[in-house]
């Protein structure tokens, strides 16, 4: 396993990567400057939405979902306590700990950092569209194999960020890998198997597998 | 006959071997329905309302504008705390349900609470603010210990509080139904989470009182109790007539879920040239908010030092209250231990290994921990990288390494389970018991299987219900033995039960038979077998169930299971003096835990530990404004947990010849997490010349202990 340090920047999918590509959801950190306001919103001719609830369509795994949110509902929120999807977690609801990543068109996003209206139009993938416990895809399989997980409120989180992660980085290096996937935390402190796991991952996807 | 005895080392099929945890699957695929995740129909989502002063009176609360929000359903408030005192930030005065976590969230904002402002103290760092009788210990003459040491070193530490941080926060789904009451805790003591505050709180008796909680994301020692969140929700639940969910949100999570004491010390050590310690003086405090007490195991582990005086004041501050943290007081003295022992090192100019080579003398353990050092020593490759305090090489980045020495008890906890044979082969083991994550489903699993001779897939674990037989909580590192044991009595006397109905038509007697490889066999003649499908059809309509029952005494004295462990843990580390930046190069951890069942999930607490140890070392602290009492760093973003990046490589080696595996069952849920903060202190030591005096080392902290001595 080599521990080399790659000097090159990892295109992946770092916290602050993340928030960048949010656009304006409410994000209370620091790292986000100018949120738009409404009448900014209005100039350029977005819609205002709500205060009430509105209807919304949101494709999540290949699936058209309706429903009837208020604006300022999250899309961890609309996926958990509206259309029941709860393996997406609620760990620190501020866009640092990546318990609650979905992939949206493409890329790795904290989905209690984005709002649902957001999300509406855009192929959402939750850990629910990746695999099932029968059919394990190959991050779930490797991170099974090795005991990447301990109480595991993390790993669907994780498990969404490697998946996204190697579609970008197929030839990770350990050092990419800890870049990478630093958005994401653990507090029983799986990071030993997480490693071992993204890189059994990364060959095993090469294989076919 | 079979009998429960462990099964000898070479006998083993899966005991000991290196398992994939049962549920890892549906844990991967995100299925695992954690209590935080149970939706059911018709359910209200609660928020609380909290006090923003650290100390007042309670003058009114009023609940009016936001009962009458349209979409809240009840209400709640805490009239027992009117005309007293709130203690701390955060503590809980009001509750509201409505339809939407975003209702309830915004009428929670609508009440209002009017307090009297008090003055609150929250300073944990100044021992003459405590108010107690301090507690004293005094072995030996220490006076006259000083008077003939070779050199007396005198240093001066620090462990802050720390949160327990547990990524599914505290709380409950709450329904009545029935006339029962359901719920859904996040909890590591199923089988004694229904007590009388939710009863009360429901008006529904004890054992009418279901819990369910078949996953749950970390416990550490907090989530023992239902918590006033567990009566709130129950409350809430009852007036609202609907299924209530209540879990808090991460920055109380933070503040008042419970939190790891903090402990300062004076220590003076006196020794002799060649190492020998002769006397220790401490004088400790600390915090654990408003009640508990301060850690004084000082000294820790090398216990036997002949001249010991210690102090301990116990300090109360107006912040949340303290939990069980992982392994209870022992990081904490292990931490001013260990450091003072290694700056005695230090001033004797010794090699440390050498040093607490000798210091483990003083142990109670002195073989187990002079055999673990040198096994960490190799494994870090400790005669290649060690130095005297001080990296001697020229540039900024500095390199050491340090080590701790730690123990633990273990034991097992009361333990009572169910196995069933039925007639078409299935087995499935029930216990009232839980899995925090540390593998107790495949702890159980493997037992259960070993023991019927029956591959892991064959038998199903039912945990997580106090409708199951009574088993303990997960604390202390008890539940692998209370459940292997209870489960082992358990699945022996049922395969007996099933040997008397088949003996008879293999033309035996029962104590001829063995279960083997999915077979019945005659022990002495293994062509004369019967599959394990045929030989429960022989039960007909009748399944059999029997029950183990694990008593701790009885099953210590009988060996199936033991206490007292010890481990040794050594860091390599960097620091770099021009920035105050300390980064992990290697940790190494050597253990004991007696028997294993699963060697994987085993290794995989002490990789946790290590992970966990890493940010207590570095970044972990409550941090309190002393100015209002609050918590300045109730979020993830500034109560900073390790990330990927953070922890280096990592080894662990567990200790597992049959000397080790002939105690029996320990238990390693605490052990492991003692010596981090430790090892890395006396690293960073080892590294930069001078003492970094408090936990955690973070930059400043690092810079200022180099400019105080000296060195930059
Ligand atoms: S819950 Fe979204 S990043 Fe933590
Ligand atoms: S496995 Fe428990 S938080 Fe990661």
């Amino acid at each position: 396993m080599s521990e080399k340090l790659k000097s090159s920047q990892v295109p992946g999918v770092s916290r602050r990567g993340f928030l960048k590509g949010l656009g304006v959801s409410g994000v209370a950190t620091g790292l986000l400057t100018g949120t738009e306001t409404p009448t900014e919103a209005a100039e350029r001719g977005s819609p205002i939405k709500g205060p009430g609830e509105i209807p919304i369509t949101l494709q999540i795994n290949g699936k058209k979902h309706q429903l009837s949110v208020e604006p300022r509902v999250t899309l961890l929120d609309a996926l958990r306590n509206r259309l029941d999807l709860t393996g997406s977690k609620k760990v620190c609801d501020r866009g640092t700990c990546g318990a609650c990543t979905v992939i949206v068109d493409g890329q790795p996003v904290y989905s209690c950092s984005m709002l649902a209206v957001e999300a509406e139009g855009r192929a959402i993938t939750t850990i629910e569209g990746l695999g099932t416990a029968e059919n394990m895809n190959p991050v779930q399989k490797a991170f099974v194999k090795h005991d990447a997980q301990q109480c595991g409120f993390c790993t669907p989180g994780f498990v969404v960020a490697c998946t996204a992660f190697l579609k970008t980085n197929p030839n990770p290096t350990l050092e990419d890998a800890r870049t990478g996937l630093g958005g994401n935390l653990c507090r029983c402190g799986t990071y030993a198997g997480i490693m071992d796991a993204v890189l059994d991952a990364a060959k095993m996807t090469k294989g076919g597998a | 006959m079979a009998t429960a005895k462990w099964p000898a080392i070479d006998k083993r099929t899966l005991i000991g071997k290196r398992i994939d945890r049962a549920d890892g699957p549906v844990k991967a695929a995100g299925v695992a329905r954690y209590s935080f995740d149970i939706n059911r129909p018709g359910m209200l989502w609660a928020k609380l309302v909290v006090s923003p002063h650290a100390r007042a009176e309670l003058v009114s609360i009023d609940v009016s504008e936001a009962a009458s929000m349209p979409g809240v359903k009840a209400t709640w408030k805490d009239d027992s705390l009117l005309g007293k005192e709130v203690q701390y930030i955060g503590q809980i005065v009001a509750a509201v349900a409505a339809e939407t976590e975003e209702i309830a969230q915004e009428a929670a904002g609508k009440v209002k609470a009017q307090y009297k402002p008090l003055a609150h103290q929250a300073n944990d760092r100044d021992p003459t603010l405590s108010k107690d009788k301090p507690a004293t210990r005094n072995t030996g003459n220490v006076d006259e210990a000083f008077a003939k040491a070779d050199v007396k070193v005198e240093g001066e530490y620090g462990i802050p509080v720390i949160t327990h941080c547990c990524l599914e926060s505290h709380g409950q789904v709450a329904e009545l139904r029935n006339d029962e009451l359901h719920v859904w805790p996040s909890t590591q003591a199923v089988s004694s989470y229904a007590d009388v505050s939710i009863s009360d709180a429901s008006g529904v008796p004890r054992n009418k009182i279901r819990v369910d909680c078949q996953y749950m994301g970390g416990g550490f020692g907090s989530k023992f109790n239902p918590g006033k969140w567990g009566v709130i929700s129950s409350a809430l639940a009852k007036q609202a007539g609907r299924p209530v969910k209540l879990m808090l949100d991460r920055d109380l999570e933070l503040m008042i879920a419970g939190n790891r004491p903090s402990a300062f010390a004076k220590i003076k050590v006196g020794a002799m040239k060649d190492g020998t310690l002769t006397a220790m003086e401490t004088e400790v405090w600390g915090t654990a908010g408003m009640g508990g007490g301060v850690p004084q195991q000082i000294p820790y582990v090398i216990d036997r030092i002949p001249n010991v005086r210690l102090t301990a004041k116990r300090i109360q501050t107006n912040r949340g209250p303290a939990a069980a943290w992982r392994a209870p007081n022992h990081p904490q003295s292990c931490f001013l231990t260990m450091s003072a022992l290694a700056d005695t090192a230090a001033a004797l100019k010794m090699d440390e290994l050498e040093f607490f080579l000798k210091a483990v003398q003083l142990s109670a353990r002195a073989e187990v921990y002079s055999e673990e050092l040198r096994i960490a020593a190799d494994l870090i490759g400790y005669k290649q990288k060690a130095h005297l305090r001080g990296d001697p090489s020229g540039g900024s980045v500095k390199r050491g390494l340090g080590m701790s020495v730690h123990t633990w008890g273990g034991r097992g906890h009361p333990s009572e389970c169910d196995v069933t044979i039925n007639p078409d082969g299935s087995v499935e083991a029930k216990l009232g018991s839980q899995d925090l994550g540390t593998g107790n489903r495949t702890v159980i699993a493997i037992v259960v299987a070993e023991t019927l001779g029956l591959p892991l897939e064959a038998v199903r674990i039912e945990i997580g219900r106090n409708a199951y037989p009574t088993s303990g909580g997960s604390g202390g590192s008890t539940t692998v033995g209370g459940v292997s044991t209870s489960s082992r009595f358990a699945a022996t006397d049922a395969l007996n039960a099933l040997f008397a109905v088949v003996a008879p038509k293999m033309g035996v007697q029962p104590d001829a038979l063995e279960a083997n490889g999915g077979y019945i066999r005659q022990i002495d003649k293994p062509d004369n077998r019967i599959s394990w499908r045929n030989a429960c059809a022989l039960l007909g309509v009748n399944s059999i169930t029997k029950r183990g029952v694990n008593v701790p005494g009885e099953s210590e004295k009988q060996g199936f299971i033991s206490q007292g462990v010890g481990g040794v843990q050594m860091a390599d580390v960097s620091v770099d003096i021009e920035t105050g930046v300390a980064t992990i190069n290697e940790m190494v951890a050597v253990q004991d835990c007696g028997m294993i069942i699963d060697l994987k999930t085993a290794e995989s607490q002490v990789y946790g530990s290590l992970i966990m140890g890493v940010a207590y070392a570095l970044y972990e602290e409550a941090i309190y404004d002393l100015k209002t009492g609050r918590m300045l760093n109730a979020d993830m973003e500034f109560y900073r947990l390790s990330g990927l990046k953070d922890v280096g490589k990592l080894k662990v080696h567990m200790m597992t010849s049959k000397a080790y595996d002939d105690r029996g069952i320990i238990g390693l849920g605490e052990p492991p997490v003692i010596s981090p903060g430790a090892a890395i202190a006396n690293a960073v030591a080892n590294a930069v010349g001078v003492r970094v005096p408090h936990l955690p080392l973070t930059p400043d902290r690092v810079i200022a202990a180099l400019q105080k001595g000296g060195i930059i």
